[in-house]
């Protein structure tokens, strides 16, 4: 049995689900009780769970997300929202010196799970300052898992998971997917698993590593490349901290061949990362040096001729594959 | 020093006097065995100590019930022996030892004791504990525990806004939380009031419509009883109350830093003012005898040098556990890569 429903439906549906279940659970940020979220992600909840577990704050990041941190620490749940991931520089402190920290610092005392979602991504038109992809940023931490999905039904299997999970959990959310309808599972128990990467096209030329909205993109691209007789497995790796090294591995050493898309800024981004990591482990694997497909090294433009300059298109995935694959 | 409490301790009994006198003497006594240890190079790292500021937090801690919650500080081995911890774990972790209140993984900036002190964490970062303090007490909200959480801090943190974002928030939601403000009147080398526009700290709370005192930090009995007050206000579901007491930082800002950039005046008035010589004269005006707090202060060094002797006799932690308690589920593929 499945639904159609857009993604952020998905979400609403698995935070609704984690809440009516856990009542150590409550929801904190900004516009989330009245409103019902910018995206409509918590409509209705605070009829239902009331404003101890629904809260509204101030426009003060570093203060509500350091009381997060501290209400988990005492075995609260707590599921707070950035209203976008560019505003994780003013709460710093609290996610990547204490809530990443805290449990190593102390020993093992205590365990803080507390989840932070935060939208993000580029293309709508926003400029630099609520466009970014930080999860080369956010993945430096140790401490903190980080899961980036880009279906409904991921996204919606992967909150409750994230909820569940005894450690803070960042989920990126791109913005221009929330809208997107998709068929997902009836099953009010259905989650995906952290860590768990998802082969969402088996191919046998090349291997696209890549997660969130570009998974989609890529997809478009291989559709595209198959027309022309190449072959592309898509790996959507739906969680970037813990990776999936097992599913990578077995595709590279399938098909020889990598590239890696990600929106993020290329110098310094995650993309690098798994790119050296296949360069260190993998290397006899390679038939081609691994690429990596991102944004450019500047600052997200407002203008949409230039912001769509600024993160790989299908076409832009197409050409790359063509390049290492030399044809 | 300026007080708002007039001083009573004619009110209190001579137990209560000689309890604070122990919980300082011995305070000091843990300090001065941690300098001796980090002047001998037997310590790593750096040690913020708590001399001069004993009496202020005996009498907070004596207000602080057992089911209560509290964060601290880098200046925070104080903190640690007035809330009944155990001095060797303490001294242990210091040392960077397995047997440590963090198996060494925190040190002496970083103690916490979640299971039996409800703390919550000595913090290396500035005003960190402010917003974690405001969350404790939050969850304590939402859970109808009648716990209050002590937010433990020094005077520069209130410039953090950090401050500012937690206390509005809890002072609008009514959290029980009470922040105790240590004002020794140095964030390292700068003088407070070199970057500070009021004399006073705590009452920038009234901004936030939130109730302040702000008391004599070497006198226990004045902080004891702007913390009962506070502590009461906190936990009739009133919401928070900032108290500051004013202290002295005998030593530099860390251990070994000779703070040539304060004046001589300084600890002249903090000698002249010294907590434990103050309350020792005032017991023995009130009939307790010398050798009595000759007693306190040797059973101390003896309590002392047998927490040194543990800690310096424990083992360090093994290699192999450097990657663990990163993660609570999935460790070690997390750490892996």
């Amino acid at each position: 049995m499945s639904k159609k429903i857009t993604v952020s439906k998905a979400i609403r549906e698995g935070l609704l689900e984690e809440m009516r279940r856990d009542d150590k659970m409550f929801i904190m940020g900004e516009d989330m009780a009245v409103m019902g979220n910018v995206f409509a992600v918590t409509t209705g909840f605070l009829d239902e769970f009331g404003p101890n577990r629904v809260i509204d704050t101030p426009i003060s990041e570093e203060g509500f997300l350091g009381m997060a941190v501290g209400a988990a620490m005492r075995g609260m749940h707590p599921c707070v929202e950035l209203m976008y991931d560019d505003f994780v520089t003013v709460c710093a402190d609290p996610l990547f010196n204490q809530a990443a920290k805290l449990k190593y610092m102390s020993g093992g005392q205590c365990s803080i799970p507390l989840v932070l979602r935060m939208p993000m991504g580029s293309g709508r038109r926003n400029a630099g300052q609520h466009s970014q992809s930080l999860e080369g940023m956010v993945c430096h931490f140790p401490g903190l898992k980080v899961v980036a999905p880009c279906s409904a039904a991921d996204a919606k299997g992967l909150i409750k998971s994230a909820m569940r999970d005894p450690d803070p959990v960042v989920v990126f959310e791109h913005k221009l997917l929330y809208a997107k309808k998709e068929e997902i599972p009836e099953d009010e128990d259905y989650l995906v698993p952290i860590g768990k990467a998802n082969v969402k096209r088996e191919g046998k030329d090349l291997t696209i590593i890549t997660w969130s909205r570009e998974v989609n993109f890529s997809m478009e691209a291989a559709e595209k490349l198959a027309a022309e007789g190449i072959d592309v497995e898509v790996l959507d790796l739906r969680t970037l901290v813990p990776i999936d090294w097992d599913a990578i591995k077995a595709s590279v050493s399938k098909t020889h061949n990598v590239i890696i898309v990600s929106e993020e800024v290329k110098r310094g981004s995650y993309a690098g990362e798994i790119s050296a990591q296949i360069a260190e482990e993998l290397f006899d694997e390679l038939d081609a040096p691994v690429e990596r497909v991102c944004g450019l090294n500047i600052v997200s433009p407002f203008s949409p001729v230039l912001e769509d300059k600024n993160f790989p298109h299908p076409d832009d995935i197409v050409k790359a594959v063509k390049r290492v694959l030399n044809k | 020093m300026a007080t708002k409490k007039k001083n009573s301790e004619e009110k209190y009994s001579k137990e209560l006097l000689l309890g604070f006198y122990r919980t300082m003497v011995r305070i000091r006594a843990f300090e001065e065995h941690a300098a001796e240890c980090f002047t001998k190079g037997m310590l790593a790292g750096n040690i913020h100590l708590s001399i001069g500021q004993e009496a202020a937090e005996a009498g907070a801690f004596a207000t602080i019930q057992p089911q209560d919650y509290f964060t601290s500080t880098h200046r925070g081995h104080g903190h640690v022996i007035a809330r009944g911890g155990d001095p060797k774990l303490a001294m242990a972790e210091l040392f960077g030892k397995r047997t440590g209140y963090c198996k060494g993984k925190g040190g002496s900036m970083h103690i916490a004791d979640m299971a039996k002190m409800n703390h919550l964490g000595a913090n290396g970062i500035v005003g960190a504990g402010q917003p974690i303090s405001a969350g404790s007490a939050l969850a304590s909200k939402i859970l109808g525990d009648n716990c209050v959480t002590v937010g433990c801090f020094g005077d520069s943190s209130t410039n953090e806004g950090t401050f500012h974002e937690s206390l509005n928030m809890a002072a609008t939601w009514k959290l029980p939380m009470v922040w105790f403000i240590e004002n020794n009147c140095y964030g390292v080398s700068t003088e407070i009031h070199r970057v500070t526009n009021t004399p006073d700290l705590a009452t920038r709370a009234a901004a936030y419509d939130v109730p302040f005192a702000v008391v004599d930090g070497t006198d226990p009995v004045a902080v004891y009883e702007a913390m009962t007050e506070a502590m009461d206000h906190a936990r009739s579901g009133k919401g928070p109350y900032v108290v500051e007491a004013k202290v002295y930082r005998y030593q530099g800002h860390y251990c070994g830093d000779p703070a040539v950039y304060r004046p001589a005046e300084y600890m002249e008035k903090a000698l002249a003012n010294d907590g434990i010589e103050k309350l020792g004269k005032k017991l023995i005006g009130m009939g307790v005898k010398e050798e009595e707090l000759e007693e306190i202060k040797k059973a101390a060094q003896e309590e002392m040098d047998e927490a040194v002797k543990f800690a310096d006799e424990s083992p360090y932690p093994d290699p192999s556990e450097v990657t663990d308690d990163m993660y609570t589920a999935d460790n070690e593929r997390c750490v892996a890569r």
